[in-house]
């Protein structure tokens, strides 16, 4: 079985991977897609957490929590690509440092 | 009796309606001459059908009510009107010089394109007087004061396009408002002391209250309460302190000069102490401050009158010179006299007045008497009017300017105030003499100015009226002494009976001489002459005065106080929350990656907190 500690390092880098992306991409397509890896992130530890209980108290609750986290990223990558497919048709390009027409 | 009320009722109730009328309707410039003069005309007619019903009995009273104003606890005030001998005498000037000066101004006025608003302006005026010489109580008659003020300022900035009438009207309107507010003082002074404004009341509470009081002749209260109803006379009727704004009140037209800074708003004051007269009589020493105002306003007009080269303010200052007269013989207890006064002044100043406007009308509008000349023949109807005027004004014998004057000097004499009939004697003879100077200068010697226009024929029908008015205005004043107490006269000696008859035909031979031997307009020689010719050309250098004492400081003042210090504290919140938004407003710059970058270091710093606290604990 694979130490934990493992799996946390890997959430962990997929985190750092996800901020880093969320922080320096400017194409608004790709911060989606590093927090979509955010996510995936936490959701991995959520599973880890699931196996490492288990085997012991029989508590699916991690598992349980990855099908919720799911289904939100599911509606939130569903909301966030049709504003972006709806930005793309109306400026043409999706860069988010031009993108700041909402400020005062 | 009661078919008599509604009559009143009408009185001022006339011109006020056709005032409005003409204020929202379009009517031609016939339908508007008829409307306005046949409204103070019929007013005029009433008035004189009043005269001939009332002054077979000696003593009556007629009253109307138009309704209710004000009626609270203890302060009732109605639309009250009050007839008497004083404010039948008063009604009957005001309309009758009223209409004959809109019959003049049809003429005088045909040429200017805003036609209806001046006869608006002006029966709007003659409304207002009347409800002030007929209100029964002293709100109303403040309201009517209020509305004469308000015309003359409409009215002297008639033609508005030109900045310094607007300036004039300016003046006007602030120098008498500081009379009025006096005035305002002291109504509200009567009411608090006296609990009624109804003016035949105040009289005679008055005297309940305050002789009894009080045991000495001086009660300070009584003396108050005239001293600021005197303050609104002063203002109105252009007394000593308050008289520098008639001879600018000229720049309006002329019939309005006429009407309005001649024969009937001026006098209102006049009528204002007449009134009260009885309210006077219980502060001597007021009583007293008028007559020395009356004294020295009258020297002031008369002698700067006779400096003056422009035809209508010599008429102007010699207006402030008569009303002088009227206040002097109101101060000596004499205001019977003072009324009669008023009359005859109110005849032959409208006379002069309206033939100096004829005489305007033809020239070209020139002003300077000393650009007009040999005008006797060019003009005669205009110039026996005004020789006529000019006489009444020195009051030659046997005009009517002649008996009143004579009957003030006379009262004067009979209160025993010496001084102050030596000076109204030097008055007069300065009066003779720039009344002769200005009809000299102006009619003979050589023509400079041909007429290009002659008077239209409801000026000259005008002028002939106002002329038998001013010869014969005069003569019988029988009913006089049912107007108001007079002093009993002394058997006058023979210098107090002979010099004011005489001293006329000195001082017209003394201007004969000096027009004979070209001195009249001509810079005088010596530097001294010359600083007094200024300082009298200039009315005493009362607006220099002025302009230093309050204008001066005041403009001052407000330059320093330019920004408002009171305002400091409000600007400092204002620009305090100002640079508050563009400090904060740096964080929304639209950038998001700026923002997550935030969210981030906000979300580390709040774990790397959270976990510092449970590890300490």
């Amino acid at each position: 079985m694979i130490p934990i500690s493992w799996i946390l390092f890997l959430s962990l880098s997929l985190f750092t991977i996800g901020i880093f992306g969320v922080l320096a991409r400017r194409n608004l397509l790709f911060v989606l897609i590093s927090l979509e890896l955010m996510l995936n992130a936490v959701v991995i530890v959520f599973i880890a957490a699931s196996r490492y209980h288990s085997a012991s108290m029989a508590n699916s609750d991690g598992q349980i929590m990855y099908l919720l986290v799911l289904a939100l990223a599911a509606s939130e990558i569903a909301v966030g690509l049709s504003l972006v497919i709806h930005m793309y048709r109306q400026h043409h390009h999706l860069d988010i440092d031009k993108l700041n027409k909402l400020r005062d | 009796m009661t078919s008599y009320s509604s009559l009143l009722a009408l009185i001022p109730l006339l011109p006020l309606f056709s005032a409005i009328i003409l204020l929202f309707s379009k009517l031609p410039k016939l339908g508007v001459s008829i409307l306005a003069v046949g409204s103070v005309a019929s007013v005029a007619l009433i008035s004189l059908f009043l005269n001939f019903i009332f002054w077979q009995q000696s003593d009556f009273v007629l009253t109307a009510s138009l309704g209710t104003w004000i009626n609270i606890a203890q302060l009732k005030i109605s639309f009250g009107l009050y007839l008497d001998p004083l404010s039948l005498v008063m009604i009957t000037i005001i309309s009758g010089v009223g209409a004959l000066i809109h019959l003049y101004s049809t003429g005088f006025m045909y040429q200017d394109s805003d036609f209806k608003r001046y006869f608006t302006y002006l029966n709007l005026f003659i409304s207002a007087m009347l409800f002030l010489v007929l209100a029964d109580n002293l709100l109303l008659l403040y309201l009517g004061w209020e509305g004469v003020g308000l015309c003359s300022y409409l009215l002297i900035g008639f033609w508005y396009q030109d900045r310094s009438n607007n300036l004039a009207a300016n003046k006007a309107f602030l120098m008498t408002r500081i009379g009025d507010t006096a005035m305002a003082i002291g109504l509200f002074l009567l009411f608090t002391q006296l609990g009624t404004l109804d003016i035949q009341e105040i009289q005679i509470k008055a005297h309940s209250v305050w002789s009894l009081t009080n045991d000495n002749n001086n009660n300070t209260m009584a003396s108050l309460c005239c001293l600021l109803l005197l303050g609104g006379a002063v203002g109105k009727s252009a007394q000593l302190p308050l008289q520098n704004w008639l001879p600018d009140a000229m720049a309006g037209p002329t019939p309005v000069s006429a009407l309005i800074h001649a024969a009937t708003m001026v006098t209102a004051g006049i009528y204002l102490l007449a009134r009260n007269s009885q309210l006077f009589q219980l502060a001597p020493d007021v009583l007293y401050l008028v007559a020395l105002i009356g004294t020295f306003t009258l020297l002031l007009g008369a002698s700067a009158a006779m400096v003056q080269s422009d035809l209508k303010r010599i008429l102007a200052y010699s207006t402030i010179s008569q009303l002088g007269y009227m206040f002097l013989a109101l101060g000596v207890g004499a205001g019977a006299s003072a009324v009669f006064h008023l009359m005859t002044h109110a005849f032959f100043k409208a006379l002069l007045f309206l033939s100096a406007g004829a005489l305007i009308y033809s020239l070209h509008h020139e002003h300077n008497i000393f650009k007009m000349g040999g005008l006797l023949k060019k003009l005669p109807v205009v110039a026996v009017s005004f020789a006529i005027g000019c006489a009444a004004l020195a009051s030659l014998p046997f005009t009517s300017g002649f008996y009143s004057k004579e009957l003030i000097l006379e009262q004067v004499v009979a209160s025993g105030h010496t001084g102050l009939w030596w000076a109204a004697i030097l008055g007069a003879f300065i009066t003779a003499f720039y009344s002769a100077r200005l009809f000299f200068v102006v009619f003979l010697g050589q023509t400079q100015l041909s007429p290009n226009t002659t008077p239209t024929k409801s000026m000259s029908l005008v002028l002939v009226i106002l002329s038998v008015f001013s010869l014969f205005g005069g003569i019988h004043p029988e009913g006089l002494k049912t107007l108001l107490p007079q002093l009993t006269s002394e058997k006058l000696s023979t210098l107090q009976h002979w010099l004011p008859i005489i001293l006329p035909f000195i001082a017209i031979s003394f201007a004969w001489w000096m027009f004979k031997t070209k001195r009249f307009g001509k810079p005088v020689s010596s530097s001294l002459m010359q600083g007094i010719h200024q300082l009298l050309k200039s009315g005493w250098a009362f607006d220099y005065i002025y302009q230093t004492i309050f204008v001066s400081p005041f403009n001052y003042l407000c330059q320093l106080n330019k920004r408002d210090f009171i305002d400091l504290f409000y600007r400092l919140i204002e620009k305090t929350s100002c640079k508050l938004h563009r400090a904060f407003s740096q964080f929304q710059n639209g950038q998001l990656r700026s923002y997550n970058a935030s969210l981030i270091i906000f979300c580390i710093l709040a774990f790397a907190w959270f976990i510092g606290g449970e590890l300490i604990l």
